[in-house]
């Protein structure tokens, strides 16, 4: 990503943002759906622009569980752990997962290809075990599932 | 066409029937509507033409869409294999009074399934946004609040405080500007029912929103909706729009002088955010921790201004009271426990889905009838309510009828309505440990009871399921868990022992065959 392309995106986010009240968290979901994760020269104007310590924004990132401070692989798989999913067998997939593709959760393939990461519950208990593929979601994954998630992820892209 | 719906290949089959209706120019109408609580046999499509019975099909593919088209719409007659089996006996998509053998009863769901959610118009044309009228044109924000009184309505967030005391409090405290909040952060895992409300009929939250903002007095509402739903996001800022173009939203509401606003507002995968206090400082921009109360939020809430909070199952149910009446309401369920709970059962249950039942109802009816137990061969073990917040319930006690009180002495909580059914392969110190690792890692860490606690209580736990546990260790356990419930700053400190607690009362045997020598 460019810094020219980047400058016009968040002016825009900051002027949509700045003037409402408590959008510090509004800015960063839109900054992290443009980027895939909050860049730190993103963080740093965002802290100029809109007149916010850089330290403040920090805090804030590094709570939440949904803001990324490193890019994502260019694919992400992640594994529901809500109760349902548990119960049926989403910790046995997600090793199935890693073993498939050498990494741990929370890591990404060294090709870069692939992001493993467990999620807290996507509210789809009625499909457990659930899997979101790049903001696809698909239920009642099998341990034959598995493989051909992986497989998609590589071809597609 | 909900998360559920979608992930099971729903969109695909509405396309293709959607394409083969033009093609063969029918004269039918192929709509898109939210969940309809029967989650584990979507793709679910209803066909409902004239000369033939109106049927729900189950697990329908693309080619099964183009056969039901074939053979129910042309030749008139029910496609056998397909049919949703035993619909009505499940007690599944029963409207409200039908049927008295009906184990359900929809209010909260009263339109999930049946209306198209991005049109206004199909929530108008059921009487939607009646209650708002009603107000405005007859009771005045009292009289919102004394309907609200004679419904008997608790919060469907967890604790079951009366709705109206809440709002009563709100109204009464000075301020030269109020909020009112919609807590949409579901984040208690197993449970679902938030989303599909919103995803299925969010203008029934919206009115919610209006008519308990226009009781307090409030200028601004804030719908805080997690922002792992997407589609619920989606569908809650199309309603809002829609609503502000009609005049329900905004200025002069309905040619009345009340000027209310609606702003979404997404939370950032924090499970304490569901706690009101650290709601707020979210939606104040800040780390989501929470703060002492008191003062509570009717006095001190958003930005230091009286505020008022109500999760989404509540606010759902506040338009038909303000419609038809709180003493309507207070009919139904129980007497301390008025109204319906929508129920999201899940696990090892046979038929997981959504379900709405009045109070009052017995677990097992609700895991057994309506959702048809666990599959042949095993065996309910026990069911767990309230998420890392609430306990198991053994089988025994399944007999139980499902109010505020009843789930609390036994050691559980109504919780949101996650329902988890588990059956004799799961072992309970499992499941403790599940819950215990998800406080520890969610715990926002402000207060140490909670922060170290859970870890400690995590450490022995851990210790226990390795076989090096002790006796000594129980005694520990119980007694950390005593700490953390007294000292907890916050319901995410002060309930994270609850499942321990519970499957240690209930499932002792199972902690006493993993120690080193028998208590």
């Amino acid at each position: 990503m460019s810094e020219a392309t980047m400058v016009p995106d968040i002016s825009r986010t900051v002027q949509k943002w700045r003037k409402k009240r408590g959008s510090l968290i509004m800015a960063l979901h839109e900054i992290q759906n443009a980027y895939g994760y909050v860049p730190r020269n993103v963080s740093l104007q965002l802290a100029q622009l809109m007149d916010v310590p850089l330290a403040r924004i920090y805090e804030v990132i590094t709570f939440y569980n949904y803001f990324r401070l490193e890019p994502p692989g260019k694919n992400v798989v992640s594994v529901c752990m809500g109760t349902a999913c548990y119960l049926k067998g989403a910790k046995e997939r997600e090793n199935e997962f890693c073993e498939q593709l050498g990494v741990e959760e929370g890591e990404t393939t060294e090709d870069g290809q692939v992001h493993l990461q467990s999620v807290r519950c996507v509210g789809c208990c009625g499909l457990s075990p659930v899997v979101v593929v790049n903001g696809e979601t698909m239920g009642k994954i099998g341990p034959e599932d598995v493989k051909s998630i992986i497989r998609k992820c590589r071809e597609e892209h | 066409m909900s998360t559920c719906g979608i992930a099971a290949g729903a969109e695909p089959v509405y396309r293709a029937l959607a394409d083969a209706v033009r093609d063969r120019e029918l004269n039918i109408e192929v709509r898109k509507t939210g969940c309809v609580g029967m989650c584990s046999m979507e793709p679910l499509v209803e066909i409902n033409v004239d000369g033939a019975p109106r049927t729900m099909y189950g697990e329908v593919g693309v080619d099964a869409a183009l056969r039901l088209l074939d053979e129910h719409v042309g030749r008139k007659h029910v496609v056998p294999g397909f049919q949703v089996p035993g619909v009505d006996q499940l007690g599944f998509y029963e409207e409200p009074g039908h049927d008295p053998k009906a184990k359900q009863h929809r209010i909260v769901l009263r339109n999930c399934g049946i209306i198209d959610p991005t049109h206004i118009e199909d929530y108008i044309a059921r009487g939607g946004y009646q209650g708002i009228k009603r107000a405005l044109a007859e009771l005045g924000p009292e009289g919102v609040i004394d309907e609200i009184k004679k419904s008997g309505l608790r919060g469907r967030g967890g604790a079951g405080y009366p709705a109206w005391m809440k709002w009563s409090f709100a109204r009464k405290a000075e301020g030269d500007e109020k909020f009112m909040i919609c807590n949409a952060d579901e984040g208690d895992p197993g449970a679902y029912m938030d989303r599909s409300v919103l995803e299925g009929d969010p203008h029934a939250v919206i009115e919610g929103m209006l008519l308990a903002g226009y009781a307090i007095g409030a200028t601004t509402g804030f719908m805080y909706v997690r922002a792992e739903y997407p589609l619920a996001i989606d569908r809650i800022e199309n309603a809002i729009r829609q609503a502000r173009r009609l005049g329900l939203v905004g200025k002069n509401i309905l040619g009345s002088d009340f000027n209310y606003d609606l702003e979404v507002r997404l939370g950032a995968g924090a499970f304490v955010c569901g706690e009101e206090t650290a709601l707020m400082a979210s939606i104040e921009g800040k780390r989501g921790t929470p703060w002492p109360r008191p003062p509570y939020p009717a006095e001190k809430g958003l930005w230091g201004k009286p505020s008022n909070i109500n999760n989404v199952e509540t606010l759902a149910n506040v338009a038909p009271i303000i419609r038809n009446g709180g003493a309507w309401f207070a009919k139904i369920g129980t007497k301390k426990s008025s109204g319906t709970k929508v129920f999201a059962v899940t696990g090892k249950a046979r038929h997981s889905g959504l379900v709405e039942i009045p109070m009052g109802t017995s677990l097992r009816e609700i895991v057994m009838d309506v959702c048809g137990g666990v599959p042949p061969g095993r065996r309910v073990k026990a069911v767990q309510t309230g998420g890392p917040s609430g306990g198991v319930i053994p089988e025994d006690k399944l007999d139980t009828p499902v109010t505020y009180e009843s789930l609390q002495e036994l050691g559980s909580i109504m919780g949101s309505g996650g329902m988890i059914v588990m059956d004799d392969t799961d072992g309970m110190l499992d499941i403790a440990r599940f819950y215990m690792g998800f406080c520890v890692e969610e715990s926002c860490g402000k207060c140490a009871p909670c922060r170290i606690g859970g870890k400690q209580m995590m450490n022995i736990l851990d210790k226990i399921a390795d076989g090096n546990g002790t006796p000594d260790d129980i005694i520990l356990l119980k007694r950390l868990a005593r700490s953390m419930r007294k000292a907890s700053l916050c319901g995410l400190g002060q309930t994270a022992p609850n499942p321990v607690l519970s499957t240690l009362r209930y499932f002792m045997n199972e902690y006493e065959e993993k120690l080193l020598q028998p208590v």
